[in-house]
């Protein structure tokens, strides 16, 4: 018997809407998926039902365990399963992240959605259009063999005339197809994937479909969700890190309308209002008595490097040797020396963390935009003693979320209140305590050295790195999220932490690489705890080591470009080949777009208020690469650095949509620019003073370059293999820029700059010295 | 709670709230309207813009009882029958957004900027626009959209 569409929604318990017509440009968002009233298992990622539904009106929807942060990862996943599904573009849509209706493909991060995550997708819908071929066989009488299909409709490839559409093959019903692999990133059919050459979405600049909606005004944010008794959450952090609650004034609150309770367990505290500027004047008018910690948390911001370089050590890595570096250093003809300081910056997001959870029907649902939704589902699960399949994440659209911010920790704490109020509550952060509190990208300091020979070649490179990082928080960990920390139920041994190494591929014959973990005297219930932030460690490490090789050059008296290519082209006996030979057509890729003209740095010096100059700098991460070329003008009277041109060079292989990878790369280069002109986290012995947009200032229109070049190199060597895969592509960029930028201002001053965030006074203290 | 009377994308409302609340939280929680959004109720950043008698407003620093009588265009209100605003459409010819959290500002305070100065000098664009914040930094192609539809400078 022919399931019926009843049938099939009663077995998957899942309901598709708004599906009727076809689908246009915003065809992922006209969709709402409901579920029941729980519970809500995983989906099986070993059912082909599980990824992909085609409806009798022959439309597809895809069904992805992954987030999109704004990226336009959404519109990629519908192009490479569209082209494996032989479906047009424009009759799919996508949904993506819920917890009870997507495959846990681990939600995002680490840039790898096409490069790892893309892979089962694209299986899966390959195995799709193979069974619906041989459904087709089947209906038209003929072998697998001798028929066509194009956008969802299948023809007898000798007779077009007959013909049969997925819709009418299968509309409504499953395919009760099982896959197999070992876990959802494993998740195969039978059915080979296309090859490049066969792909017809993917390369396109297909525009995204998430746009639309977020310009006139129709998406649905999770910000936005409301249910029926919804009442507003604030928290009241301790006015001082590592402070504790001694009492809390309930009187001083209890005459506020709409005051529903005020919440509190070790030192977590909340208020919970009917409305929402009623919780903001709750938490503001609230009195408590906090105890200060017996000793400082930390050190003032502006003694963070000296407490950094002193601190022993609480983890040092092996280091990594290649060679003799020591003795190339001591018989080194040039040694070069340099320190270089990244502080702690911040995600900073700019809607501030927040979450709304509702218990009804004895179930926790949380809408979130944490990008990890799978582990906020299972966090939360743990957290509360509840199973896990009565937990769900619906993932909605959300402020920019780039790693481990505190939209998990909001999650948490709406689900703890809804839990003990018994009623949906939606949490808000407030401005200040998102730029105090969120996670923080660690603050580093490193210590180069390197040594050159007579004839000005590399021979020797010295990378020590020590990075504030002990007690590293991961995502969504039920015993790391502030709130288990704050009441008391955290795990009793902190995470390690770790630092990082550059990540180039030059060609030094000897080379050692240090790194160590140092512990600010506080690290739990601290606002300086460390998560990745966007490409984490990547842009500290690599200001260091991407501004040293610079200070070779200008010490060889090279030219920064070729001194970059000799280094990748030299010590074939280490050669790695192939990611050298993409390093190199990408450096020269952007040399070229620039128009950059060969000589030493610093440049003639020009005599005016404004001087300008250039800088390069190169970084690798998995398996992309990325060059950057930025044009600098510094104005010697007020410290200003204005970065007029930036040409970057990326390979990240097979490219799904270039125009939403060149807008990604404009943007992440532009976010380390901020990084390396103005972001930095302050605080006093007592608290982090960073609170909003004044005292945490970011980069501006007033910044913005006056031209962006983004060259998109697909940098295969070998013209007679297929296309490169699709690598990752999103957080390489992030990291040369602060190198670049410190590049030019020597170029255009010669004058060093090596610590972050390049603020005027900062510029104009250097400028002075040097002059001294 | 007093009775506030206002009109937002030509409607006519009326809620019950402290006179000191915020216009932002009047839009969003009693209207349940999308567009303005809490960034940072300081009125720095730009994510809770609205249009109030021509200028670009932030919403969240504006208290119910300073908006008696004016008309109130939010982001939703930008279209006209259904077409949308010339500065939305260059938003999606320009691919502007990224996560689109700001893009509510940016769009509302260009539309304020174009109003006042049709055809504006470079400087003029980055001058208009410098108080209204973008996190995933979409400034240039913000720019770009403004001149898409603004055109050479007079």
């Amino acid at each position: 018997m022919t399931p019926s569409r009843r049938d099939f929604l009663k077995t998957t318990g899942l309901l598709v809407v708004g599906l009727t017509s076809v689908p246009g440009a915003a065809a992922g968002l006209s969709e709402v998926v409901l579920q029941g009233p729980g519970p809500y298992p995983d989906p099986d990622f070993r059912q082909l039902d599980s990824w992909i539904v085609i409806r009798a009106d022959n439309t597809a929807t895809f069904f992805v365990g992954k987030t999109d942060l704004g990226q336009g990862t959404g519109t990629a996943f519908r192009q490479i399963m569209s082209d494996e599904l032989d479906m047009a573009y424009a009759r799919t849509a996508c949904v993506m992240g819920s917890t009870d209706v997507t495959v846990d493909q681990g939600g995002s991060g680490g840039s790898d959605a096409l490069q790892a995550d893309g892979w089962p997708m694209r299986r899966v819908a390959a195995e799709a259009r193979r069974v619906l071929l041989e459904l087709a066989s089947v209906r038209l009488g003929v072998p697998v063999a001798a028929l066509a299909v194009s956008d969802g409709v299948v023809t007898v490839a000798a007779s077009p005339d007959r013909r049969v559409t997925y819709g009418e093959l299968i509309g409504g019903k499953r395919f009760n197809v099982t896959l197999s692999g070992a876990n959802a990133d494993a998740t195969t059919g039978l059915a080979p994937l296309k090859t490049v050459q066969q792909l017809k979405a993917t390369g396109q600049s297909l525009p995204r479909y998430d746009i639309p909606p977020k310009v006139d005004g129709s998406l649905r944010w999770a910000v936005g969700v409301t249910a029926p008794g919804m009442v507003h959450a604030r928290n009241v952090k301790p006015p001082m890190a590592g402070a504790t609650l001694m009492s809390v004034d309930e009187a001083s609150v209890k005459d506020l309308p709409g005051l529903v309770g005020v919440v509190r367990e070790g030192n977590y505290l909340a208020v919970v209002c009917e409305r929402e500027e009623q919780a903001i004047r709750a938490a503001r008018q609230l009195k408590a008595q906090w105890q200060p910690p017996a000793t400082a948390p930390f050190p003032a911001s502006e003694n963070l490097f000296t407490f950094i370089r002193n601190a022993p050590p609480v983890f040092s890595a092996p280091p990594v040797v290649v060679g003799t570096p020591d003795a190339a250093l001591a018989g080194a003809a040039t040694v070069v020396e340099a320190q270089y300081e990244v502080p702690f910056q911040g995600h900073t997001a700019f809607g501030p963390a927040h979450a709304m959870a509702d218990p009804s029907n004895g179930q926790m649902t949380i809408y979130s935009n944490e990008m990890k939704s799978y582990g906020l589902r299972n966090g939360v699960a743990r957290f509360l003693g509840i199973p896990r399949d009565r937990v769900r994440v619906v993932w909605m659209d959300g402020p920019q979320a780039f790693g481990r911010t505190a939209a998990g920790d909001a999650g948490f704490e709406a689900a703890y209140l809804a839990q003990r109020l018994g009623r949906p509550v939606r949490v808000q952060w407030s401005r200040q305590e998102e730029t105090a509190w969120d996670t923080k990208g660690p603050a580093y300091a490193v210590t180069m050295r390197g040594g050159l020979d007579a004839a000005g070649h590399l021979v020797a490179l010295d990378y020590d790195a020590r990075a504030a990082d002990h007690n590293h928080v991961g995502y969504n960990e039920f015993d790391t999220v502030l709130i288990a920390q704050l009441t008391g139920r955290r795990k009793a041994t902190p995470a390690r932490g770790g630092a990082s190494t550059p990540s180039d591929t030059y060609a030094v014959p000897h080379r050692r690489m240090a790194t160590h973990v140092v512990s600010l005297p506080l690290i739990w219930e601290t606002p300086l705890r460390t998560g990745n932030l966007r490409d984490p460690n990547g842009p500290q490490v690599t200001f260091a080591s991407e501004s040293f090789i610079d200070e070779l050059a200008a010490a060889a008296k090279a030219d920064p470009v070729a001194f970059r290519l000799q280094l990748l082209t030299a010590g074939t006996g280490d050669d790695r080949g192939f990611k050298r030979a993409r390093s190199i057509a990408v450096v020269k890729a952007a040399a070229e777009k620039f128009g950059w003209e060969p000589r030493s740095s610093p440049g003639p010096r020009g005599t005016g208020e404004v001087v300008t100059g250039r800088g390069i700098a190169y970084a690798y991460r998995s398996e992309t690469v990325v060059a950057q070329i930025v044009e600098v003008e510094v104005n010697r009277r007020t410290g200003r650095i204005w970065v007029k041109r930036v040409v970057c060079a990326h390979d990240c292989g097979l490219v799904v949509n270039p125009l939403g990878v060149t807008r990604a790369i404009e943007c992440g280069t532009l976010h380390s620019l901020s990084r390396a002109l103005y972001e930095e986290v302050r605080f006093d012995t007592a608290k982090v003073t960073s609170v909003d947009w004044i005292s945490h200032p970011t980069l501006t229109h007033a910044d913005t370059p006056q031209r962006i070049d983004v060259v998109l190199v697909n940098g295969d060597p070998n013209p007679d293999r297929p296309d490169l895969p699709h690598y990752g592509a999103g957080e390489t960029v992030c990291k040369p820029t602060l190198a670049a930028v410190a590049n030019a201002v020597f170029d255009a001053t010669g004058v060093r700059l090596r610590r972050i965030p390049f603020r005027p006074e900062r510029v104009l203290d250097a400028l002075r010295l040097a002059r001294s | 709670m007093s009775q506030f009377t206002l009109t937002v994308n030509g409607r006519s409302h009326t809620v019950d709230v402290e006179p000191s609340t915020p216009l932002l939280y009047v839009l969003r929680n009693d209207l349940g309207l999308q567009g303005p959004r809490f960034g940072c109720g300081l009125g720095q950043c730009g994510a809770c813009t609205v249009i109030m008698r021509g200028e670009a407003v932030r919403s969240c620093v504006q208290p119910i009882s300073a908006v008696r009588g004016a008309a109130i265009t939010t982001l939703e209100g930008l279209a006209t029958d259904g077409v949308l605003h010339p500065l939305q459409q260059a938003w999606i010819d320009e691919q502007v957004p990224q996560c689109g959290f700001c893009q509510n500002g940016q769009i509302l305070t260009a539309k304020a900027l174009l109003d006042k100065t049709p055809r504006p000098t470079d400087a003029q664009i980055r001058e208009g626009m410098a108080r209204t914040l973008c996190r995933c930094m979409t400034y240039y192609r913000v720019q770009a959209a403004i001149r898409r539809v603004a055109g050479d400078p007079a």
